[in-house]
């Protein structure tokens, strides 16, 4: 996917002037927050169960060698493929070979941000095979050439003409006087429209929520049915799996998805959580014919042994974003990559360079909601720290920035020095302010008073006031 | 209670002392009311935040070298700051991990360090403060005081024995204001959309008065509520407990407009 | 090798070699022992209570269930669920022993055909290995007597799920797949496909709203044969 994210502020006055999309973020916003408080508060041992999350994801990055090791032997007892992928690349390269061995001419997609972070569909299209987005939200995004916005509510920002209006552009043959006016004549008209490639298709092509090493199947969670279909009409099956994804058993796996849709979409459990192991058995009716797994790093090793091992705990949930101030104000895309809010400003640098991602764990209040709702309790804000400690070691941060924080050192580290210098600063800006207690403007703050006024001190600080205190003994 | 006084120190913070004293006197009176012995080190400056949340460790460990020699010795360190507060709690060990004795008096200095409303009421036992406010006041829970320390009852225990005083509780009280320290200037487009959400909240609750645990909150909401003309005031918590607001002028407002109540 | 090229990676990033064996053979051992964590207390519950429990979340999640004495009484419950509908009686029905055992001719206007779902199925009904109470899910595995289409491709999906086969946890459930199923090539006990089933299908994709039916079954009613005397409250 295009890397937009270094245009990150250009992207945010786009979004802030877009009254769509600042309408459907206010829409979304407390339905996210609602409907995961409520889930937890149905669970009494919610907070048990993250710690729980936590360690079993901890154990797992440990031994990850070990436990992908047994993954890949129990795939191949089960009759699958495993096909190792360091790079992009090389992962863009199998997926392509597995569907021209097939013969694939169309190409059925479950939601998957990992293909997103490939690119496999421009891949394969490249090719000449046809990729066919099959979630409700990908669909219509695929139709208007976007992005997802949400790492599961890819197309939360759009609203019904929206919808409408992509529809009309791609189902030609659709009637005039055909009406959209429910969100149900919506969903019915994508639904017949995708159940006929879902039919037609060679190849389907799903994500992985979990790799299970016990007995190398890989677990898909969806609401709507589309990874199911995708997986099992097609004569061949892909799934997509980064290697994080592994945990060591079905009770791992389980103790995960007790936290998993919770934390998502404030469901209990998502409706479809399919396990799948190997191809069609003897005697089996349907099912693919061949199942293949393509297990990407691209980057993630590089992150074990660092700060950021701890974001290889993530289960992308998405309660991180759907608990972000930042993230409701400037929505998904200005982010400008694959995975946006706190989980992408940690992942993101680590995997296309924080010098392209800077601004992304710099745009944080560090509010701390976003590790506090995290299911297998990612330091989120701590990791954003840790990217700009190392933007700082690598002189990348923007110099205006360095130097007043030199200057501001410098008097910090002096305390009789600096005593002056804010006695000096308190009694110009008092004085300045004297008449209403704030100032509407004033040079080198625009980055204030742009939209707010900034009031002006009490006109001494607390120190002199203080040694004057003690000077006439009321203190 | 022991028989003689603790000895508390006065971590002021860099925006009380450059900007709202008044709030740093308040807490001596509080603290004084509960029985202490107060005492402000002369040697504070700041507790390091904005270096350390800009990535610059080198200088947040400087700084905070300096404020575990100013606040040895104490029984406790006080801050009318939650931010602060959590900086030193929870953060400041950590910049000596690879300092194993600095560290140990870093995890001392951090044990013995309390925000100021937290302090009262969970380590002097107070359950009541001396004061009246007559008005209806809302109040938001600053981020790092409610997500690092767990401030969230204590201000508004104290806060409902203020003679005079009603508490309307904040939608969205939890959400960031939007203030991150430098944030609120590197990213003041998404700072003024988020303190706007702030103030259309604090509007709503019907409130004349916003009080809050942190200056830093405290500017930019103040400032973003008179940007919008509304005739809200803001001010620090302490204020309001050490019955102070008769001779202090609410933040961002014009001396003489003190003493209405 | 790719796959050594990858293995190496992570063990750089871990600053280790291979696991010695002495570890290997402790991981070895925590994945036949396959440990289980917390189970929440909410299934931890009688047998009645557990039923109970089942069909609460059934219909929380927009299912339905009905109670049938005996397996012989299915045909008219299938028949009456369908006329209520307003749906047609032929559906396509899993090649599944116990399905086949139940008295259909009981019900004359019901036209099973028996094999996959086929896309022009509008009505399927499956047969249930076994349900989680602790959220009202379904555990359908696939085998030649339970294709998965059958799950997926009608407007109404019915299950036929004895209660006997309802257990509190998932980890439960495993330990039945664990107990009863085997791959005859592979050795191991994962079926080609397992479904966990929760509530007809849904999507929040337009507006953030909920709508049934998203590309499965818009329906789910579950036909609960009260084969369990200890589960009878």
């Amino acid at each position: 996917m295009q890397v937009n994210s270094p245009n990150f502020k250009a992207n945010v006055t786009h979004a802030l002037a877009d009254a769509r999309l600042q309408k459907a973020l206010d829409f979304t916003r407390p339905s996210f927050a609602g409907r995961r408080s409520a889930a937890v508060a149905n669970l009494p041992e919610f907070e048990q169960l993250r710690d729980i999350g936590r360690d079993i994801k901890n154990h797992t990055l440990a031994n990850l060698d070990f436990y992908l090791e047994t993954w890949a032997a129990n795939v191949e007892r089960a009759g699958g493929q495993v096909h190792w992928c360091s790079t992009a690349d090389e992962a863009r390269a199998a997926v392509l070979k597995i569907c021209l061995d097939a013969g694939a001419r169309t190409v059925t997609k479950g939601k998957s941000m990992i293909s997103e972070e490939l690119g496999i569909n421009e891949h394969l299209e490249k090719h000449g095979i046809a990729p066919v987005e099959t979630d409700l939200g990908e669909y219509i995004l695929q139709i208007r050439n976007e992005g997802p916005s949400h790492i599961i509510a890819p197309a939360f920002h759009l609203n019904r003409e929206d919808w409408e209006e992509s529809f009309r552009k791609v189902h030609t043959d659709l009637p005039a006087d055909r009406v959209f006016h429910e969100r149900r004549d919506i969903l019915t008209e994508a639904r017949t429209r995708l159940r006929e490639k879902f039919l037609a298709a060679d190849v389907g092509i799903t994500g992985a929520n979990f790799l299970i090493a016990e007995t190398g199947s890989s677990v898909i969670v969806t609401n709507e049915g589309n990874g199911d279909l995708t997986q099992t009409l097609p004569k061949v099956h892909i799934a997509l799996a980064s290697i994080e994804k592994v945990v060591p058993t079905l009770e791992d796996a389980t103790s995960l998805l007790r936290l998993l849709a919770r934390s998502a979409t404030g469901q209990d459990f998502s409706v479809y959580t399919t396990f799948s192991t190997g191809g069609r058995r003897p005697g089996d009716l349907d099912g693919p014919e061949e199942y293949h797994v393509v297990l990407i790093d691209n980057g993630r090793s590089n992150m074990l042994g660092t700060e950021f091992q701890e974001m290889l705990r993530c289960i992308r949930c998405a309660a991180c974003m759907n608990h972000c101030p930042v993230y409701f104000t400037v929505g998904g895309h200005s982010y400008g990559w694959v995975y946006p809010g706190p989980m992408g400003s940690v992942l993101t640098p680590s995997l296309i360079g924080i010098d392209q991602a800077g601004h992304l764990p710099n745009a944080s209040t560090f509010c701390g909601k976003c590790e506090s709702v995290c299911p297998v309790k990612i330091p989120l804000p701590k990791l954003m720290r840790h990217w700009r400690e190392r933007e700082f070691e690598r002189h990348l941060s923007p110099q205006g920035m360095r130097s007043n924080l030199a200057i501001w050192a410098w008097f910090a580290k002096r305390p009789q020095l600096y005593r002056l210098a804010t006695f000096l600063a308190a009694s110009l800006l008092g004085w300045l302010g004297r008449k209403t207690g704030r100032l509407a403007s004033l040079p080198f703050a625009e980055g204030w008073t742009e939209g707010r006024d900034l009031p002006t001190p009490e006109g001494d600080t607390f120190f002199a006031r203080y040694a004057k205190a003690q000077r006439e003994g009321k203190i | 209670m022991p028989n003689t006084k603790p000895r508390v120190a006065l971590f002021v913070t860099c925006l009380v002392d450059l900007h709202r004293p008044s709030v740093g006197f308040a807490a001596i009176k509080l603290l004084e009311q509960a029985g202490c012995h107060v005492e402000v080190p002369r040697a504070q400056t700041c507790c390091g935040q904005p270096a350390y949340n800009s990535g610059d460790r080198a200088t947040a460990r400087e700084l905070c070298r300096g404020l575990l020699d100013a606040f040895g010795g104490y029984d406790y360190v006080v801050v009318p700051s939650g931010s602060c507060g959590g900086m030193l709690r929870e953060h400041m060990p950590h910049l000596f991990d690879d300092d194993p004795n600095t560290r140990a008096r870093a995890d001392a200095l951090a044990a013995r360090t309390y925000e100021l409303v937290s302090f009262l009421t969970d380590v002097m036992g107070v359950k009541s403060v001396d004061a009246s406010y007559q008005g209806t006041v809302t109040y938001h829970d600053s981020c790092a005081g409610l997500r690092e320390l767990g401030i969230k009852a204590q201000p508004r225990a104290l806060l409902a024995s203020v003679e005079g005083l009603t508490l309307t509780e904040l939608a969205d009280a939890e959400v960031c204001c939007g203030f991150g320290g430098t944030f609120c200037v590197k990213y003041p487009e998404i700072s003024v959309r988020m303190v706007s959400d702030k103030t259309k909240s604090i509007a709503a609750t019907g409130a004349d008065t916003l009080l809050a645990g942190d200056m830093g909150c405290l500017l930019n909401m103040a400032g973003r509520l008179k940007r919008e003309g509304s005739s809200v005031k803001t001010r620090h918590i302490a204020e309001v407990l050490a019955g102070m607001t008769g001779e202090l002028p609410a933040i961002g407002e014009a001396r003489g407009s003190e003493g209405r109540r | 090798m790719s796959r050594e090229t990858m293995l190496n990676a992570i063990r750089r990033g871990l600053k280790r070699g291979p696991l010695p064996e002495d570890q290997q053979m402790g991981l070895r051992a925590r994945l036949a022992g396959h440990p289980r964590h917390l189970i929440p207390a909410r299934s931890r519950v009688s047998r009645p209570e557990q039923i109970a429990l089942f069909i609460r979340n059934v219909e929380k999640e927009f299912g339905s269930v009905a109670r049938v004495a005996d397996l012989a009484a299915i045909p008219a419950s299938v028949a009456g669920y369908l006329a209520a509908q307003n749906l047609p009686t032929d559906f396509a029905m899993a090649p599944h022993p116990e399905l086949a055992a139940i008295p259909w001719d009981t019900s004359p206007l019901l036209r099973q055909r028996i094999g996959r779902a086929e896309s022009t199925d509008l009505v399927s009904l499956q047969h249930g290995y076994a349900a989680i109470a602790e959220t009202g899910t379904l555990m359908l595995p696939a085998a030649p007597e339970r294709p998965t289409t059958l799950n997926l491709l009608s407007d109404t999906f019915l299950v036929v799920l004895r209660a006997s086969r309802i257990v509190g946890a998932y980890e439960e459930a495993w330990d039945l797949l664990r107990a009863e199923s085997q791959d005859a090539r592979s050795g191991g006990f994962m079926p080609r496909n397992v479904m966990l089933v929760t509530g007809p299908s849904r999507s929040a994709d337009i507006e953030s709203t909920l709508e049934l039916g998203a590309h499965g079954p818009r329906r789910l009613h579950v036909l609960l044969v009260e084969d369990d005397p200890t589960a009878i409250g």
